[in-house]
C-alpha cells in the first residue's frame, strides 16, 4: 500500500479563487484537468482556474471502467482515439506520475454471423486508419483467454473475436491526479467544492462565471461538465443534442491475478477486466430512460451477472463487493462534441457518453489548442457542435460497447 | 424505477416496457421554421426534474403510454394515459 501512496503526485491547492483568469474551466474531471494541463505545458497559458463542484474526478472520471482503446468504427473516431491511446502510452514519462497504465489487449467477442461481419469490418477499418486490430478464431481465443466458455452457456456461442492488441487500462483517479499535479505545478489553480451557479454575460458574450464563492471573470469559459451539461449550456443560451443516462458497473472482491486481457461483447453489452487490486471489474449498458439518479438497481445487477457468467463461468463463484452508477451524456450520434458554441467566450467539451475516459489526453490536448489558437486540430475538427446543423453527424453507436 | 403501472394491465415490471423518448414541444421562442425543424430533430430538453415521455408496453397490451417521470430520482410522478 505504501508503494501505492508513495508514488502519488503532489497537487498544490490554492486558497480562494482570484477575481479574474484568462481561462476558467468548469469541471475538474479528466477532460477539464487535461485541458488545463495542456494549456499550461503546450501553450504557456497558466492563468487558468479549474472549478470543481465536488472533489476532482468525483464524477464520471472516477466511475468508469478505465478501458483505453481505439478500435472504433469510423475514421474520424479511430484517428482521434488512436492519438489518445498514444498520448496515454507516453503519459507516465511525460508527467512523471504513475498511472498504472497496463497494455492488456481487448477481445471483442462475436456470437452470431452478423456480429462476425461487424467485427471483421471493425478490423479492416481499424487497420486502414492505423489502429491494431485483428481477427482471432475460437481456438486461438481459448488459448489466449482460457477462462472463456466457447459455447456461451449454450446460449451465446463464441464464433470468433476481434483482438485490439493495444487495448489497455489505467487507474482512473491517478490519471486525474497526474494532470492535476502537472497543471498545478505550472501555476494552474484547481478549486474544489466551488460549484458554478451561473454564467456572467455581457450582451451575447460569456465573460465569466458566478460561483458559490463569488463571481469570477474569464477571457474564455470552457464547460467540461459531465452530467448536468444541458443545464450549464442553457445558461449561455446553447441547446445541446445530448441526453443523460445512468450506466451501472460493479466489482467483485479481490482475487489473485489471473485474468489478463479485457473481454467485451456487444450483444451481451458487457465488458470485463481485472483491476490491479485483483477485483473483477464489470461494466454494462446504460438505462434506456434518461435520468440523473446514481442509484444502482438489483434488476440491472441480476441481468449483467446472468449474461457475463454465460461467457465466463468462473465468475459464478465470485462475490460482488460494490456497485455504482455514473451519469453519461449521450450525444445524438454517439460521438463527442469538442467545440466552439456560437456564443463568444464559451466552449464545450461534452457528449462523452461512455467513451470519455480513453479520450482524456487527446480531448484535453485538442481543447487546449482550440482555446489557445482559435482553430481546432485535425484530431478534433470533425467533432464540432454544428455538425448536426451541417448534416455531418458522426454516427458511431456500434463502437460504444454498450447501448 | 423497477415497475410501471399500465392503465390496462396494472403494475408490471419495467422490463416489459420500451422507452419511447422524451415528448416535448419545440419552445415558442424559436420562431424560424428551419430552426424549429432542427430543434425538433436534434435537441433534447434533458431536464433534471419532471419530464413527459412515451413508453410502449412491448410485452403487455402493446399500447403507448404517456408518463410523467422525475429524472432526478428516476421515479414515476404520474401515468397520464
Amino acid at each position: 500500500m505504501s508503494a501505492y501512496t508513495d508514488t502519488l503526485p503532489e497537487i498544490r491547492w490554492p486558497d480562494a479563487p482570484k477575481s479574474s483568469y484568462d481561462v476558467v474551466i468548469i469541471g475538474g474531471g479528466g477532460h477539464g484537468l487535461s485541458t488545463a494541463y495542456y494549456l499550461a505545458t503546450r501553450h504557456g497559458i497558466t492563468n487558468v482556474a479549474v472549478l470543481e463542484a465536488d472533489y476532482i474526478a468525483s464524477g464520471n472520471t472516477g466511475r468508469n471502467t478505465t478501458i483505453i482503446r481505439a478500435n472504433y468504427g469510423i475514421p474520424e473516431a479511430i484517428h482521434f482515439y488512436q492519438h489518445s491511446l498514444e498520448l496515454y502510452q507516453g503519459l507516465e514519462a511525460e508527467t512523471g506520475a504513475e498511472i498504472l497504465f497496463q497494455t492488456k489487449g481487448i477481445f471483442w467477442v462475436a456470437h452470431t454471423e452478423m456480429a462476425m461481419r461487424t467485427e471483421r469490418a471493425r478490423c479492416l477499418m481499424n487497420t486502414a486508419c492505423g489502429a491494431k486490430t485483428f481477427m482471432v478464431g475460437p481456438a486461438e481465443l481459448k488459448e489466449l483467454v482460457p477462462q472463456v466458455d466457447l459455447t456461451g452457456g449454450g446460449r451465446y456461442p463464441v464464433l470468433g473475436a476481434s483482438h485490439h492488441i493495444e487495448g489497455a487500462t489505467a487507474r482512473h483517479d491517478r490519471v486525474a491526479w497526474a494532470f492535476a499535479a502537472g497543471a498545478s505545478r505550472h501555476g494552474v489553480e484547481i478549486h474544489q467544492h466551488t460549484p458554478v451557479t451561473g454564467l456572467l454575460r455581457d450582451g451575447d458574450r460569456v465573460v465569466g462565471v458566478e460561483t458559490a464563492r463569488g463571481p469570477i471573470a474569464a477571457g474564455v469559459v470552457l464547460s467540461a461538465v459531465g452530467g448536468r451539461v444541458t443545464a450549464m449550456a442553457a445558461k449561455a443560451g446553447v441547446r445541446l443534442p445530448v441526453r443523460t443516462h445512468p450506466l451501472h458497473a460493479f466489482v467483485t472482491d479481490d482475487y489473485a491475478q489471473g485474468f489478463g486481457p479485457i473481454l467485451a461483447s456487444t450483444e451481451l453489452a458487457c465488458y470485463v477486466s481485472q483491476t490491479e487490486r485483483g477485483q473483477i471489474l464489470i461494466g454494462a449498458e446504460f438505462d434506456s430512460q434518461p435520468s440523473y439518479s446514481r442509484q444502482s438497481s438489483f434488476a440491472a445487477l441480476r441481468s449483467y451477472s446472468y449474461k457475463i457468467t454465460r461467457l465466463l463461468p468462473f465468475l459464478r463463484d465470485l462475490r460482488i463487493l460494490r456497485t455504482w452508477a455514473g451519469i453519461c451524456d449521450i450525444s445524438a450520434d454517439y460521438s463527442p462534441i469538442m467545440s466552439a458554441t456560437g456564443v463568444d467566450g464559451f466552449l464545450v467539451t461534452t457528449g462523452w457518453g461512455t467513451w470519455g475516459f480513453k479520450a482524456i489526453p487527446a480531448g484535453g490536448e485538442g481543447m487546449a489548442e482550440l482555446i489557445a489558437t482559435g482553430r481546432p486540430s485535425s484530431f478534433i475538427a470533425p467533432f464540432t457542435l454544428d455538425r448536426f446543423r451541417r448534416d455531418h453527424v458522426l454516427a458511431d453507436q456500434g463502437s460504444a460497447g454498450t447501448r | 424505477m423497477l415497475w410501471l403501472a399500465c392503465p390496462r394491465c396494472g403494475r408490471r415490471p419495467l422490463d416489459e416496457f420500451t422507452f419511447g423518448g422524451e415528448r416535448r414541444p419545440v419552445p415558442d421562442w424559436i420562431t424560424d421554421p428551419d430552426e424549429r425543424d432542427f430543434d425538433d430533430v436534434w435537441i433534447f430538453e434533458n431536464p433534471d426534474g419532471v419530464t413527459t415521455e412515451r413508453w410502449f408496453h412491448t410485452a403487455g397490451c402493446r399500447r403507448w403510454l404517456t408518463v410523467r417521470r422525475d429524472t432526478s430520482t428516476d421515479t414515476v410522478v404520474e401515468v397520464v394515459a
